[in-house]
């Protein structure tokens, strides 16, 4: 008897950083922003509980129109993302070996040990008017003129894309490597051919992987700010851009607020319907990631 | 469980965080304001009369107003607002602190600035801001590819499609406002009126977007797209333009016809600020003549000091000169301070330019 308090003491102060860090810095601040989406201003400095900051995002057709763009964008985001990721994690995975395997992950890793505006910055280097390969267009004879390559969806698109492909290849490299080759191998003696081969076994098999590297692009895409701002210019609008102009440029709390809880509450449904679609379970999913 | 001298080790640091804590806080200045108001060899020179350290950090209009409002009016000792966003901020958040005026050399300003700027950051009889530096938005042309931009509008003409720029901010609206014939001004208080005159501006502003290559946010930015010729005209401030003709003589600040628009950035002290003696003292050390023709010349715009004009050098009094022929200085619009509640129209309008196409 006299060991089980002592137990749970320790038990208690082992877990106390992860409850302290999830309850203070993620938690509580949450319960905050949902109190203030409720209140709305009547006079300076007098507030009232209310809809309205909910309201006002569906009857506005500017805004729930914004989020749309932003969520249909992160959607052919994610799944550019998992088909240029996944020969390169088959790759890792499958055919690279020993130094190889590991200089190919440490090639994945380089880029995000510069910040992520850094790099952003570098894509305008190569993409604006003035820049390289407008530059080198012209040099080669295929332009006459200089080409603005910046400030329009593909843009945009690109930077994304290349901002996700790590959190892509790390968990589909990780489901493919528990793959049995004797597997794949007895797919070919029965018959199949490459693509029914990939089609019925690899991708089963890595399904776990590609459902976790998508939630983690899809939700870094849709709550990314940086990266639109910058590459799409005046056309680049993203939802996290009208949560920061109500928070910083409106003086707006609660309507940032309300917009932060929209955020959080639409980009999980999407990602639970994408789950029900796939018939993953989210409990497998996150073993793998 | 701690042991004796782990817990005593703690309490010594702890001792010290606090001895060092406070020992700061006797010697320290906050300072939040804009990039080039604070150059190194005064806050140099400051410290070596004073003995007080300054810890700059810059800022923009709306991020002071947010910063401040986050903490209530902590984590700064003295702010520089623009002079026509204290009134409307302070009645709705109450930011800021009043001001002693008794504390503040009255003598060092221009005496006709500092008194307007005086009633335009009052409430309720008290006075929260005192000018420091001034300037205008306008628009800065190379003359050589765009010859004949003379006033806002002429950034929507077809001509120079994706070579302009402006920034999606209220002072686009003004102007736009202005060169379309409309008195933003006058409509201040009557918000209804207000809302109908910006949805016209912002119809404007919506079809003349085509005609935008970007909209800035940095003026670093700006003047690198200026620079290389991938911008011909926009509407920017003085200084940036004048920065630009110091080193190609095509490009100009150009007062527009329908007018520029003149605004004055301040002083202000935050409403929790710890440090005031401190604050007071670098704002009458700012405005000695001699710091002030520095702090101007480092920020490339003008002062509100009283007398050092005659110290400023000749190359921006040249430049101002040619910009601002006598009939332009009389056409400059002021901001008047921003009634509570107008920028929630204006922040619409803005939203829906953004977002259309």
């Amino acid at each position: 008897m006299s060991q089980k308090p002592a137990r749970s003491l320790t038990l208690f102060l082992l877990l106390a950083p992860a409850v302290l860090w999830l309850g203070l810095l993620i938690v509580l601040p949450h319960v905050e922003i949902l109190v203030l989406s409720f209140s709305e201003r009547v006079a300076p400095r007098v507030y009232a509980f209310g809809f309205g900051n909910y309201l006002e995002f569906f009857t506005e057709p500017l805004y729930w129109r914004t989020f749309a763009r932003t969520a249909i964008m992160s959607i052919i985001v994610t799944a550019l993302t998992l088909v240029l990721a996944f020969p390169i994690a088959l790759y890792i995975a499958r055919v690279a070996q020993g130094r190889l395997k590991a200089m190919l992950l440490l090639l994945c890793l380089l880029p995000f040990w510069v910040s992520e505006l850094v790099r952003t910055l570098g894509w305008m280097i190569l993409l604006r008017e003035t820049g390289i390969i407008s530059y080198t267009l012209r040099a080669i004879g295929l332009a006459d003129q200089p080409v603005e390559l910046l400030y329009n969806d593909g843009a945009v698109i690109l930077g994304l894309v290349y901002g996700g492909l790590l959190f892509m290849i790390v968990p589909l490299a990780n489901a493919l490597e528990s793959l049995e080759p004797s597997v794949v191998e007895a797919g070919f003696d029965l018959g199949g051919s490459r693509w029914t081969v990939l089609r019925r076994i690899v991708i089963p098999h890595a399904m776990p992987g590609i459902v976790a590297g998508s939630i983690i692009v899809f939700m870094l895409t849709v709550g990314n700010f940086a990266t639109p701002v910058l590459l799409g210019g005046k056309n680049g609008l993203w939802f996290t851009e009208q949560i920061y102009a109500q928070f910083i440029t409106r003086f707006n709390w609660p309507q940032g607020a309300a917009f932060g809880m929209l955020l959080l509450m639409l980009s999980s449904a999407i990602v639970w319907a994408g789950l029900r679609l796939t018939g993953q379970s989210l409990g497998t999913t996150l073993k793998q990631a | 469980m701690l042991t004796k001298r782990a817990s005593l080790k703690l309490a010594t640091a702890f001792a010290a965080l606090m001895i060092a804590g406070s020992a700061h806080a006797a010697e320290k200045l906050r300072l939040l304001t804009w990039s080039g108001y604070a150059p190194a060899d005064v806050i140099e020179q400051f410290k070596k009369e004073t003995g007080i350290e300054v810890e700059v950090t810059t800022s923009n209009n709306e991020e002071i107003i947010s910063k401040l409002r986050a903490t209530q009016g902590a984590g700064f000792d003295i702010v520089q607002p623009s002079q026509d966003r204290i009134a409307g901020p302070q009645t709705e958040f109450g930011i800021y602190k009043p001001l002693d005026l008794s504390k503040i050399k009255s003598d060092q300003f221009i005496a006709s600035m500092l008194e307007a700027t005086k009633k335009n950051t009052s409430v309720d009889g008290k006075v929260y801001g005192v000018p420091h530096i001034w300037g205008t938005d306008g628009l800065v042309v190379n003359t050589k590819a765009a010859p004949k931009v003379a006033d806002y509008n002429d950034l929507c003409d077809p001509s120079l499609a994706g070579k302009t720029s402006f920034r999606a901010k209220r002072p686009a609206l003004i102007a736009f406002a202005f060169a379309n014939g409309m008195d933003p001004f006058a409509a201040y208080g009557d918000a209804k009126a207000y809302a109908a005159l910006m949805e016209k501006v912002g119809a404007k502003l919506a079809e003349c977007k085509k005609n935008v290559k970007f909209f800035w946010e940095g003026s670093d930015q700006l003047l690198n797209a200026v620079r290389s010729g991938e911008i011909v005209a926009a509407m920017a401030w003085d200084t940036g333009g004048w920065k630009l003709n110091a080193e190609n003589a095509d490009m100009k600040f150009i007062a527009p016809k329908s007018g520029a628009l003149g605004w004055v950035d301040t002083f202000a002290i935050p409403a929790k600020g710890r440090n005031d003696d401190a604050a007071y003292k670098w704002i009458n050390f700012n405005m000695r003549p001699e710091i002030a023709a520095k702090v101007a010349a480092a920020a490339g715009n003008f002062t509100a000091s009283n007398g050092a004009d005659k110290l400023m050098q000749g190359k921006l009094k040249d430049q101002f000169a040619e910009s601002f022929p006598k009939a332009a200085i009389d056409n400059i619009k002021w901001y008047p301070a921003v009634p509570a509640g107008l920028e929630e129209i204006e922040g619409k309008v803005l939203d829906r330019l953004k977002a259309g196409s």
